[in-house]
């Protein structure tokens, strides 16, 4: 082979595999059709960044990130505190209205990331949906798991446990590549 | 000389009786409003309790179980909970405000009602107990 062809031929194959990885290291769901390609790899949700939100709504659950609802979710969960998924959650008025300020300014909606977008565009306008695991998007992305490697299983117990099969969840991040199941390990559908 | 041990046995007794106090203002704050005196036994009795909520069994034990040495778990969310023991988890007791912020939440879930000063007060005093 001539050797300016083989260097051309190595040029191609070297930018056609960084060209494709970058397709095959992002989601290939449908969901996020419509952003760029390069879209964030790393952080595909704007991380948990107030304090306060971290203090105040991690004490029982995983700290969901406000780029997993639209904006009209949390205001009607924070307006109803005392009655939060059968438990009472209420804060101080001044906490209240700072978290609030601060979930509505990163919502789904608002976000500037491929993941939370998919999200809100997935939640009809007159939705207000209170469960991150209600919304469309995360219904279709969630359904073919098996309910026993979740609902059946000690380890992860509910699908709001997102912190025991995405390894990442706390920076961000929810790649199926980085899924694993605790008894089951890897999943990829 | 036999005064004296006796009475340095007696001190050590008392440094040993408690592990730890309850912010003291917080029980003066109780004072104010005509409550005490406190009382762990109290305290641990209402721990203990059992209230149902349309058909769902209530109690401080349904999160941090009745042994307070040991971690307790979200009844609903699994999540663990650090040891309420002061003896054990010495960051307990140590925030007024972080106190007051779980009295309102848990006495509403548990009771059905805020809890009163003297309630707030003997349950205190039993969790310093431990």
């Amino acid at each position: 082979m001539k050797s300016k062809f083989r260097i051309l031929l190595v040029a191609l194959s070297a930018s056609a595999l960084v060209l494709t990885a970058g397709l095959v290291r992002g989601d290939d769901d449908d969901g996020e059709r419509g952003s760029r390609l390069w879209g964030k790899l790393s952080s595909d949700v704007r991380p948990v960044d107030s304090a306060a939100y971290k203090a105040e709504c991690s004490s029982c659950h995983f700290a969901y990130q406000p780029g997993l609802l639209p904006a009209r979710s949390w205001e009607r969960l924070m307006d109803n505190l005392h009655s939060h998924f059968g438990d009472n959650a209420e804060l101080d008025p001044a906490t209240r209205e700072q978290i609030k300020a601060y979930l509505l300014a990163n919502a789904a909606d608002t976000a500037q990331t491929r993941r939370s977008a998919a999200f809100a565009n997935s939640v009809a306008k007159n939705d207000a949906p209170l469960r991150i695991t209600e919304t469309p998007y995360f219904l279709r992305k969630h359904d073919e798991i098996p309910q026993r490697v979740v609902l059946h299983n000690k380890q992860v117990g509910s699908f709001s446990n997102c912190i025991a099969c995405h390894s990442r969840a706390d920076q961000g991040s929810y790649n199926e590549h980085e899924v694993r199941i605790p008894g089951v390990g890897r999943w990829e559908d | 000389m036999r005064n004296t041990r006796i009475l340095i046995l007696a001190l050590l007794g008392a440094g040993l009786a408690q592990a730890a106090e309850p912010p003291a203002a917080m029980l003066d704050g109780y004072r104010a409003e005509r409550a005490g005196p406190f009382d762990a036994a109290r305290g641990e009795q209402m721990w203990n309790e059992v209230h149902p909520h349309n058909g769902e069994n209530r109690s401080c034990t349904s999160c941090h179980t009745s042994n307070l040495g040991q971690p307790g778990r979200h009844a609903a969310t699994n999540k663990p909970i650090e040891p309420m023991a002061p003896s054990i988890n010495p960051q307990r007791l140590t925030d007024p405000a972080k106190i007051e912020k779980w009295f309102t939440r848990n006495c509403k879930w548990t009771f059905g009602r805020a809890c009163s000063a003297q309630e707030k007060g003997d349950f205190l005093t039993f969790i310093a107990s431990q």
